[in-house]
């Protein structure tokens, strides 16, 4: 086995029973970036000069105190880096360079682990097939004529590709779930506020949250050991006790009760991931588990009223981007709002400038109540409907997404077409719940994934049910041949 | 109610933003597509529903007023686009 294809887990290993250098597992990174990445496309800016230098710090075992000591890691380039640029995918940052790290970032710092460099995205982490990234697009591993997925699409394909073992990404409508879903990886968005955002670069705060993209579920377990957790540079982060993640790693779930949503397959949903999921259902009955139908009645107003909140956060979000204190200013004008309007128009791709302009109208004057207020009210009966079905039941199972990675330029036509991939993943986000994408067959050859949705800071239990699911079976074992355009 | 070319311009220069001549058309067309699609949330009743504007029970958090080290000015400044005197500069206000 190659060095790339091992998890953090099993690079631990090799490291401690020095089977293997920190600067051999770091040189051999690079050297697989530098043979699929012209393909693949995951990576926007790499970190090689300083991830070999803190290599050769952690020669020593003596130096290697820290729980990842010299394993690598991406990150989505929504993280704040110090010292090394930030970019959204977007011209507006395109020569930002952060004064400060993000706190997952520094925490990942803190325990040796070795930035490798920082990965694609659609502009602002608004999209869902990284084709709207600025700079280019990323392509899927399983298939080069299609889309990873997205926004956190540079993530899922990197680790897919295995161009490292893990990265962290960010999820605010299903942006760590879908990509991981296309490209037959993990993908693990924590409950809203229980990973720091201090550093996350913010499209709609009330549902942004990081989390991890992994080829296992323990290495997910893992992360979130050293990421989890209150930080008081983030007053929106929850003060709950983080346990340690890989204790729920046993494969033992009998009598866990699983529901899974019959309003799911009423949706349009390829034949084929239908059938997949309903055989990982029966699957779970097998290991023990209880599976029951339930009813989340209003689920299907989750993406409509997500089309609303989300683009009225972001329309305040965004409005920081003014060309007075970073990013890109536009010199010629002679006036302040010809200055601030000439900056925007021109660092602002076009689908952020359409949520920035839906935002700005449904938050105005005499639409407020119509739009805003409608959807915040919506958004409360979606929760309802979830807090009554967690009476009864430990997790939910839907499919990721209705179908599996779709090809290049397919959905770029119109807003609406690309926001459908989105539809069963908007829930856990409008009500705060912890969800993971673990993959569950293939169709076609492309990976089809599972999401399982928790209780709020009930990771532990999401991440227990995804370890036995793969424990039990061997999908997360097939690796992508890279070819290309075929089908 | 269909939001016109006009009234997307005005929506935009809200948000400070300029669109080009050939942006407009399109931008109404696939802004109106969005909003027809939210229009179904009034098949809804939610009369008596509160609005969830954060899905925690957290309400202000609070901290001590007590000064902190923050980063250094030179640091902060240095991803303006234009500074004079270590202060941003901007075209004339008003």
């Amino acid at each position: 086995m190659e060095l790339y294809e091992l998890g953090l887990h099993d690079l631990q290993d090799i490291i401690n029973r020095e089977e293997v250098t920190v600067q051999e597992i770091i040189e051999s990174t690079f050297k697989r970036i530098r043979a699929v990445d012209d393909k693949v496309k995951a990576f926007i800016t790499l970190d090689e000069e300083n991830a070999l230098k803190k290599a050769t710090d952690l020669s020593h075992k003596d130096s290697r105190k820290g729980t990842i000591a010299g394993l690598p890691f991406a990150l989505k380039d929504v993280f704040c880096t110090r010292g090394l640029r930030t970019t959204c995918a977007s011209r507006m940052l395109e020569n930002y360079v952060p004064i400060y790290d993000a706190t997952a970032v520094s925490r990942l710092n803190a325990e040796q682990g070795i930035l490798i460099g920082k990965t694609n995205m659609d502009e602002f982490a608004m999209g869902s097939s990284t084709e709207l990234s600025a700079f280019f697009p990323t392509r899927n591993p399983w298939d080069l004529g299609r889309v990873p997925g997205g926004s956190s699409g540079g993530c899922a394909a990197a680790v897919a590709a295995g161009e490292v073992p893990v990265a962290l990404g960010s999820d605010t409508g299903g942006s760590i779930r879908q990509p991981a879903s296309f490209c037959g990886v993990v993908g693990f968005k924590p409950s809203y506020s229980r990973v720091s955002r201090w550093g996350v670069v913010a499209y709609t705060s009330s549902m942004d949250q990081a989390g991890v993209i992994a080829r296992k579920v323990e290495d997910c377990a893992l992360v979130m050991n050293i990421i989890a957790g209150h930080d008081p540079l983030d007053a929106t982060s929850a003060d709950v006790e983080v346990p340690d993640y890989t204790t729920f790693l046993t494969p033992e779930i009998r009598g866990m009760k699983i529901g899974y949503p019959t309003e799911c397959f009423k949706q349009q949903v390829d034949a084929e991931v239908k059938n997949l999921i309903l055989a990982a259902l029966k699957k779970y009955e097998e290991l023990g588990a209880i599976i029951e139908e339930v009813s989340l009645p209003q689920g299907e107003y989750a993406l409509p009223a997500y089309y609303i909140l989300g683009p009225a956060e972001a329309s305040a979000n965004l409005a920081c981007y003014d060309g007075v204190r970073f990013g890109l200013r536009d010199y010629e004008a002679d006036n302040v709002l010809d200055m601030y309007c000439n900056s925007r128009s021109a660092g602002f791709g076009d689908e952020v400038k359409r949520r920035i302009i839906l935002g700005t109208h449904v938050l105005s004057s005499g639409y407020y109540e119509n739009y805003y207020l409608k959807a915040m009210k919506v958004r409360r009966l979606i929760k309802n409907d979830f807090d009554q079905v967690f009476k009864n039941f430990d997790l939910i199972i839907t499919p990721t997404t209705p179908t599996t990675a779709f090809k290049l330029g397919e959905e770029l036509g119109d807003s609406l077409t690309l926001y459908g991939n989105d539809i069963f993943t908007v829930p856990a986000n409008m009500a705060g719940l912890p969800a993971i994408s673990i993959p569950c067959g293939f169709s076609d050859g492309l990976p089809v994934g599972m999401q399982i949705i928790g209780q709020a800071f009930d990771e532990g239990r999401v991440l227990k049910a995804a370890y036995a699911f793969e424990q039990n079976t061997t999908y997360h074992k097939q690796k992508p041949s890279l070819g290309g355009e075929q089908r | 109610m269909a939001l016109t070319i006009k009234a997307v311009e005005d929506i935009a220069l809200m948000a400070r933003l300029k669109l080009k001549e050939e942006e407009k058309e399109d931008f109404a067309r696939q802004l109106n597509l969005v909003l027809d699609y939210t229009n179904r949330l009034h098949e809804l009743n939610t009369d008596n529903v509160e609005p969830l504007t954060h899905v925690l029970p957290v309400y202000n958090v609070f901290r001590d007023d007590v000064v902190c080290p923050s980063s250094p000015r030179e640091e902060i400044l240095s991803n303006g686009p234009l500074l004079e005197d270590g202060q941003y500069k901007v075209p004339k206000i008003m």
